[in-house]
């Protein structure tokens, strides 16, 4: 079942990806970014990560998803579309290269998986992720209770930048 | 044969390199954030992968918060990158990389 699941999200994922960059018309382009994103979260799901399939359909094909769709319409270029520029072939040729690569690795690692970690939260496979995820963030010793933070100053300084960068200048 | 660590990271790879062929050949500066999007997505499917492989019948957490970090730098990165698009847009009238060559010698 979880097979048969992996291989119809697969095919949808390569191909949607395909299709965001191969596709004219950057607003179609968009929208099979959002399918994209949607295969990822159902991803997720055969990978037993509940929480971050939801975090998935929320942030991604939610946020950035609409996100985009504005930046689409703002700037529309009617003319010019969707064209690849003048270096494509040399970017497609060092794309194959670095896949050939990683399949080679990924082939060639003998992944015996262990049989014990210490020292990091672990959960049985057929429960919800929400409160591991959560006692992984915030162990008192080995949780990452500052990245998180860090996040958080990260976001507002985001917010505060994507308003002044839009901001016109001399009306105020 | 059955599902493993090999089949996610495979899938991982093909997006990544579709990803990066499309942030590299691409001019229109909104798709090649919609394609580092891509990237991002397929670095976050190799996390989770691991994270559920690594040892088996049990998910070692680690990866699933790595995954969530990833989540909140796209979001930071695709609002300030979109918010510089425009600004560039509102300058030249155009959103083509290529004519956004004013550091260019």
């Amino acid at each position: 079942m979880t097979e048969l699941a992996f291989w119809v999200i697969a095919i949808v994922l390569v191909s949607s990806a395909l299709a965001v960059v191969l596709l004219r018309n950057v607003f179609r382009a968009a929208l099979l970014l959002i399918v994209c994103f949607f295969g990822v979260a159902a991803l997720y799901i055969t990978l037993n990560a509940d929480f971050l399939a939801a975090a998935q359909v929320l942030i991604y094909a939610g946020a950035i998803g609409i996100l985009l769709l504005f930046a689409i319409m703002l700037t529309r270029d009617l003319h010019s579309g969707n064209p690849f520029h003048r270096l494509h072939l040399p970017a497609l040729v060092l794309s194959l290269l670095l896949l050939a690569t990683i399949i080679g690795v990924v082939i060639g690692t003998d992944w015996t998986t262990i049989s014990e970690v210490p020292q990091v939260v672990e959960m049985p496979l057929d429960e919800p992720t929400t409160s591991y995820i959560a006692v992984a963030l915030f162990d008192q010793d080995n949780g990452f209770v500052l990245p998180f933070e860090i996040a958080s100053v990260l976001l507002l300084a985001a917010l505060i930048g994507a308003v002044v960068l839009v901001r016109r200048e001399g009306k105020d | 044969m059955s599902l493993g660590l090999e089949h996610y990271l495979i899938l991982s790879a093909i997006l990544f390199s579709i990803g990066l062929y499309g942030a590299l050949a691409k001019r229109n500066a909104v798709v090649v954030l919609m394609c580092i999007e891509i990237m991002l997505n397929a670095v976050n499917i190799a996390m989770v992968a691991f994270s559920r492989y690594l040892v088996p019948d049990v998910v070692v957490l680690t990866g699933h918060v790595f995954a969530i970090f990833i989540m909140t730098v796209a979001a930071a990165e695709a609002a300030v990158g979109l918010a510089i698009i425009i600004t560039i847009y509102r300058n030249r009238h155009t959103v083509d990389i290529e004519q956004a060559d004013l550091m260019q010698g």
